[in-house]
C-alpha cells in the first residue's frame, strides 16, 4: 500500500509547535507582571516534524493530552500554529489557505458527528453547501451531486432531506465523511473518527474508509488511541507523548520491534483477544500534567531505562533502521 | 467449584414509553460465585447496562422490572423496599461507572465523599473512617493516600479519579461489585494498571464482580466467564475459554471476527451487515436473525436454548461447530 518515497509528500510539518495560554484580563495580566509570574502555558504540540506521503495512511497514536488532536487541527488548517512550518505538496499553508478553493484540499472527519454537523441543516445542505459555494458543482446539479456523494459512503439517496439527529451514530459518521469528500480533498484527516461507535458499526466505517482510499488514492491521517485499528489501517505510525513524537516507523516494524520504551509500554498495555488470563503488570506512574511536563525527556519519570542524562536532555528523533526513527537517549540504536 | 452466592433468574426489565414498550432486558438469567468475574459483553442497546441497573434497583419510571428474581445470599432483592434496598447499595453491592467525574461530587473533597459512604451504613469514629479510607486508597494503588484525602476530584487525573471511585466501592466490604465500562474512558497504560488492581482485590477478598463492557479483548484477559447479549437477550454464556476459543453463536463469532487483530492488516474487516433492530419491533424469535447469515424461517419465530457443556449455553437454532 505504501507509495514510493521519492514523490513530494502531500503534507509536511517542520518543528510544528502550538502553545495554549489561558485568556487573561487586564487585571490578571497586571497582577501577573507585578508578581513576576509567568502565565501558565501548555505546549500541546512541541516541535513536531513529520510528513504524509502521497497515497499513504499515516497513523498518529497516543494517550489523552499527547497533542494528537491539536496536531490534527493544525494539519487541517483550522488551528493556527505558534511556530513551525506546514506545507501542502511543497507549498506553504499561508499561501494555500489564502486561496479558498485550495484550502479545501485538506478535510477533516471528527469524532462526534452530532457536534460537528449543523443540527439545523438537512444532509443535502450539509454535504452540498461547500461544493456549490466553491464552484465545484453548479447549483443546478447540486442535488444529483449530493446523491452521488451519499452513495459513495453507502447512504441511500433518499436520506438527502433528513436532519443529522434522524440518523444512527454510524450513519451520521457516514454523513461526516460525505461532507469531507464532497469538496474533493487530497488529504483526509480522521480524528478518532470511529471511537464513539459500536464494534460492529466501527468495522463498517473502517471498511468504508478502506473502500474510499482504494477508489480515490486519497492520502489519509488516522488519529486514534486504538492500537488495533492503527495497526490495521496505517502504513506508518507516529507515536506521541506529551506533545512530542517519540517514535515514527513503518507499521510492521513498529509492532514487531518497538524501539522507544513508551511505545513498548503502550503495546504491552494493549488489550488483546487471548485465551490466557493475562498477568497484568502494574505500570508505575501516571501521565504527567501537560502544564508541567518533566524536563528533558518527558517520559523519563515512568521509564524503566532512564538515566540521569534523561532528566536534563531532550532527545531528538534519530534513525535506528530504515523507516524507523525514535527519540530515546538509551534505547539501542539499530 | 464454590456455590453461587448471587443469582438472577428470568429477569425482564421493560420501559413503557409513549412510543411503545421497549423490552431492554428479556428473560436473562445468570449467577456469580465468590472470586469470580463475570463479563457481560454487548453493544449499545444490548441491555447490558440495564441489567446492571436492575440489580442495583435503580430502574426509574417509565422503566420497570416486569418479572424475574434477583437473589443475593438467598435474599430476594426485588422484594425489598426502597429503604431496605438503600442498605444493600454501597454496602453489599457496589457499583462503578464509566465516568468518574459524574460519580464523584465535584465540590466535595475525596475524604468527605469516602466518609459519607461509610457513614451511610454505620456509625464509625472519625479516626476509624480515616484509617479505612486510607487503607482502601492504598489497596487500589494510590500513592501517598494521606495527601489525596484532601484533594478535590478535579485535582486528580482520570485514572486517579477512577481509582478513588473503586476505593469507595471497596470501603464497606461489599459481596460484589458491578462495574459498567469502568476503564473505557481511560488510556491503555492506565487501564492496564486499574485492571491489575481490580483483579487483585477480587482474588484477595473473594469478591464477585460483574464487568459490563463492549470490549471483548479486555474481557478475554480478565473475566472467568462471559455472557454475550444482543438487543436485550442472552445469545451465549460460557467460560472465557469457551466464548473466545469455541464461540457457537453466529453473533459472538462475527463480533470476534470483526476485531482488527483477527483480520489481515490493510484488508477490509469482516463486518456484520446491517444494524440492530429497534427494540420496539422485537418479536418472539431471535433478535439477531435479520443480520444473521445462518438464519432460517424458524429463527424469526422462536428462540431455543442449547447446552454444549455444563457451563456453555447458546440461544440459537443453528450454532456453529466447535
Amino acid at each position: 500500500m505504501g507509495a514510493p518515497a521519492v514523490e513530494a509528500p502531500v503534507f509536511e510539518a517542520r518543528d510544528l509547535t502550538r502553545i495554549f495560554e489561558p485568556a487573561r484580563g487586564p487585571l490578571r495580566r497586571l497582577s501577573d507582571r507585578m508578581a513576576h509570574r509567568e502565565p501558565e502555558r501548555v505546549r500541546a504540540v512541541d516541535r513536531v516534524s513529520l510528513a504524509v506521503r502521497q497515497g499513504e495512511t499515516l497513523g498518529i497514536v497516543g494517550e489523552s493530552g499527547c497533542g494528537k488532536s491539536t496536531l490534527a487541527r493544525m494539519m487541517a488548517g483550522i488551528l493556527p500554529v505558534s511556530s513551525g512550518e506546514r506545507r501542502f505538496k511543497g507549498e506553504s499553508y499561508e499561501s494555500l489557505l489564502a486561496r479558498r478553493r485550495d484550502a479545501l484540499k485538506v478535510q477533516m472527519v471528527f469524532q462526534d458527528p452530532l457536534s460537528s454537523l449543523n443540527p439545523r441543516l438537512k444532509v443535502g445542505e450539509i454535504v452540498g453547501e461547500a461544493p456549490v459555494l466553491h464552484g465545484i458543482v453548479p447549483r443546478s446539479r447540486a442535488r444529483d451531486y449530493v446523491a452521488e456523494t451519499l452513495e459513495r459512503v453507502g447512504l441511500p439517496a433518499d436520506t438527502i432531506g433528513r436532519y443529522p439527529h434522524q440518523f444512527s451514530g454510524g450513519q451520521r459518521q457516514r454523513v461526516g465523511i460525505a461532507r469531507a469528500l464532497a469538496v474533493e480533498p487530497e488529504l483526509l484527516i480522521c480524528d478518532e473518527a470511529v471511537a464513539a461507535l459500536d464494534v460492529s458499526v466501527q468495522a463498517q466505517i473502517i471498511n468504508l474508509l478502506i473502500d474510499i482510499k482504494r477508489a480515490s488514492g486519497l492520502s489519509m491521517v488516522f488519529i486514534s488511541h486504538d492500537l488495533g485499528l492503527i495497526r490495521h489501517l496505517c502504513d506508518r505510525v507516529a507515536v506521541m507523548y506529551l506533545g512530542r513524537v517519540v517514535e515514527l516507523a513503518d507499521t510492521e516494524e513498529l509492532f514487531a520491534a518497538p524501539a522507544h520504551p513508551y511505545t513498548q509500554m503502550l503495546l504491552a498495555g494493549m488489550p488483546k483477544i487471548s485465551l490466557e488470563r493475562r498477568q497484568f503488570m502494574p505500570i508505575q506512574g501516571e501521565i504527567p500534567s501537560p502544564l508541567h511536563p518533566p524536563a528533558g525527556c518527558h517520559f523519563h519519570p515512568r521509564c524503566p531505562i532512564a538515566t540521569a542524562h534523561c532528566s536534563t536532555t531532550r532527545p531528538e528523533l534519530r534513525p535506528i533502521r530504515p523507516g524507523q526513527v525514535h527519540a530515546c537517549l538509551n534505547a539501542p540504536a539499530g | 467449584m464454590t456455590e453461587a452466592f448471587f443469582k438472577v433468574e428470568g429477569l425482564n426489565t421493560w420501559f413503557f414509553t409513549r412510543a411503545g414498550v421497549i423490552k431492554s432486558v428479556r428473560d436473562v438469567s445468570f449467577d456469580l460465585r465468590p472470586g469470580e468475574v463475570l463479563g457481560i459483553a454487548g453493544e449499545s442497546g444490548s441491555g447490558k447496562s440495564v441489567t446492571g441497573m436492575s440489580i442495583m434497583g435503580q430502574i426509574d419510571e417509565p422503566g420497570k422490572i416486569v418479572s424475574g428474581s434477583i437473589r443475593l445470599n438467598g435474599e430476594e432483592l426485588t422484594a425489598l423496599s426502597f429503604e431496605q434496598m438503600r442498605r444493600v447499595r454501597g454496602k453489599r453491592i457496589a457499583m462503578v461507572f464509566q465516568n468518574p467525574l459524574m460519580t464523584l461530587n465535584p465540590v466535595m473533597r475525596v475524604r468527605d465523599q469516602m466518609y459519607e459512604a461509610i457513614g451511610e451504613h454505620e456509625h464509625a469514629s472519625h479516626a476509624e473512617m480515616r484509617e479505612r479510607s486510607i487503607e482502601a486508597l492504598r489497596a487500589v494503588g494510590i500513592p501517598s493516600p494521606e495527601e489525596r484525602l484532601a484533594a478535590y476530584p478535579h485535582e486528580l487525573s482520570g485514572g486517579m479519579r477512577q481509582r478513588v471511585v473503586i476505593a469507595t466501592a471497596l470501603l464497606n466490604g461489599p459481596d460484589m461489585i458491578i462495574a459498567d465500562e469502568p476503564t473505557t474512558a481511560l488510556d491503555v497504560t492506565i487501564q492496564a494498571q486499574i485492571i491489575y488492581q481490580m483483579r487483585r482485590q477480587i482474588d484477595e477478598r473473594g469478591l464477585g464482580m460483574i464487568w459490563i463492557t463492549h470490549d471483548l479483548a479486555t474481557l478475554s484477559e480478565l473475566a472467568d466467564r462471559i455472557m454475550v447479549m444482543y438487543a436485550g437477550a442472552r445469545m451465549e454464556i460460557g467460560t472465557t475459554a469457551e466464548i473466545i476459543g469455541t464461540p457457537r453463536h453466529p453473533y459472538t463469532r462475527k463480533l470476534l471476527e470483526s476485531v482488527p487483530s483477527r483480520n489481515v492488516p490493510g484488508q477490509k474487516l469482516r463486518q456484520i451487515q446491517g444494524s440492530m433492530p429497534s427494540l420496539l419491533m422485537l418479536g418472539e424469535g431471535c433478535p439477531f436473525a435479520s443480520r444473521c447469515e445462518r438464519a432460517t424461517d424458524i429463527c424469526r419465530h422462536t428462540l431455543i436454548e442449547q447446552e454444549f457443556s455444563p457451563t456453555h449455553r447458546v440461544w440459537c437454532h443453528h450454532p456453529h461447530e466447535a
